[in-house]
């Protein structure tokens, strides 16, 4: 698991790269109430805000860590927002996406490197 | 946040696991480990603290007091029974809500509780106008809100006399007098009691050693009040929002009112009460989001997806964890303020459907 310096986590499954956010980002954000997620076979470049989150404090986005395509997002958590502060390593997914090259992940953050990030 | 002031219970809160923000001027508690959302429901449940020591705690004395108070705010002051509080709003010339107070009348003297963020500008306005204000520094006040709320506090002070809403009673403990009012600020049933700042610390201990009872945060202090249909001064009323346009008519008295004993006499009289009489432009009023997307506050509102001008803008807008659902309260024309009309709030570039319905979101368990 890889991650990024906004608080996202990103797993290789097969061809298709998984996304969530932190436990670390889930405890700063508070109960999320809210969330609204892209379309499936929507095109989205790096850096785009592709995800909404509404906690009990605010709204924030999620960005597109890398180019690629929607291919499945976590309808679970539209219907059961709780589940991104339960199991946000898990069941709290945000959506799979396609990506040219599997390989660039490499160059995120591991674990203790994430950690020392969030300090 | 070292520039920052803060309560007798600071310590208390860091104890507890509290993130700390600034507040009014304060470092204030948000939040405890439970998180905002069980706070919140505890609070409905069982029965929840609050720190509301930064609030402002004011005295008047002098056989004067009464009638210069009335001269400042539109309620009935002089009317108001030794051991009963009531609600208030100072204005000013333009009609405008200046800040809003709970009043009560403690046989010798009014007892009065101002918005921390208004504190200095209140005292001011009081001291230039009545004599004898007393600002009360060495006492905290705590609010103790919910069902359980009263087996609680009579538990530490078994002295606690039947009490309705709204009464209040000087009531001595092993903490010292307490100065207890049944109200409170989430719709819940409770108590606000003012307690000596040195004794305020195993007062608050003494309460939360009881199962029924947890620390609650201000961010779940705003999702109840917001439940409840209560406003936050700054963002549902201020100085440019007349009570009337802010739906809070049901606090001024018939004897202040056009007609009444001592009508008037108040700043922004003329205002107000023709607004009274002939309604004002616009109205404050709850508005329920379709969906699960919280309409914060600034959200504008429009008559119809398409309309190019808003005819409104939420002021207080979060996601309610007893309504389980979304709520706002806005400012709208008045002719679309309407029980059941449907509008639209545009979040995001997207205009999503509201309903106005009517307050409070969450009924309240007021003890009457």
């Amino acid at each position: 698991m890889k991650f990024t310096e906004e608080h996202e986590w990103l797993k290789v499954e097969g061809d298709i790269l998984v996304v969530g956010i932190t436990e670390h980002a889930s405890t700063q954000l508070g109960d999320v109430v809210f969330v609204e997620l892209p379309d499936v076979g929507r095109e989205v470049e790096k850096g785009e805000e592709i995800v909404v989150i509404e906690s009990v404090k605010a709204a924030s986005d999620i960005l597109a860590p890398l180019d690629g395509e929607i291919v499945e997002v976590n309808e679970a958590i539209a219907d059961n927002p709780a589940l991104v502060n339960e199991d946000p390593l898990g069941a709290g997914w945000f959506f799979k996406m396609k990506v040219a090259d599997l390989s660039v992940i490499d160059g995120f953050m591991d674990a203790d490197a994430y950690n020392d990030f969030t300090g | 946040m070292s520039d920052l002031h803060r309560t007798p219970l600071y310590d208390l809160h860091l104890e507890l696991g509290a993130k700390m923000v600034p507040f009014a001027g304060y470092e204030m508690p948000v939040q405890y480990p439970l998180g905002v959302m069980n706070e919140h429901l505890h609070c409905r449940a069982q029965a929840g603290l609050f720190d509301v020591s930064h609030m402002g705690q004011v005295i008047l004395r002098g056989a004067n007091a009464g009638a210069a108070l009335e001269g400042l705010i539109p309620q009935n002051v002089l009317g108001l029974k030794e051991g009963r509080q009531r609600y208030g709003f100072f204005t000013n010339d333009q009609g405008g809500i200046l800040d809003d107070l709970m009043f009560a009348n403690r046989g010798d003297h009014l007892f009065l509780v101002v918005n921390a963020a208004n504190k200095e500008a209140d005292l001011a306005h009081l001291r230039a106008h009545i004599d004898g204000v007393e600002e009360i520094t060495d006492r905290a006040l705590l609010a103790l809100q919910g069902p359980a709320a009263e087996a609680a506090l009579k538990a530490i002070a078994p002295a606690l006399p039947d009490m309705v809403f709204m009464d209040v009673a000087t009531v001595a403990s092993d903490f010292g007098e307490l100065w207890v009012s049944r109200s409170g600020y989430t719709g819940e049933d409770g108590f606000e009691i003012s307690v000596a700042a040195d004794q305020s610390v195993a007062f608050a201990k003494a309460l939360l050693a009881q199962e029924a009872v947890e620390a609650i945060g201000l961010g779940a202090r705003d999702s109840l009040r917001l439940e409840a249909g209560l406003c936050l001064h700054g963002n549902d009323i201020d100085p440019t929002t007349t009570p009337v346009e802010a739906a809070l008519v049901w606090g001024i008295q018939k004897t202040r009112r056009t007609g009444g004993e001592r009508a008037g006499g108040f700043p922004g009289a003329d205002i107000i009460l023709d607004q009274i009489a002939n309604g004002a432009s616009r109205t404050r009023v709850g508005l329920r989001p379709e969906g699960r997307a919280p309409m914060r506050a600034h959200t504008m509102i429009f008559a119809s997806e398409d309309a190019t001008d808003p005819i409104g803008e939420v002021t207080s807008g979060a996601f309610g964890p007893t309504l389980e659902a979304p709520m706002s309260m806005a400012y709208v024309d008045r002719d679309l303020a309407a029980t059941g009309t449907t509008l639209f709030g545009e979040v995001r570039g997207k205009r999503m459907p509201v309903q106005v319905v009517d307050l409070p979101f969450v009924p309240n368990t007021f003890k009457r």
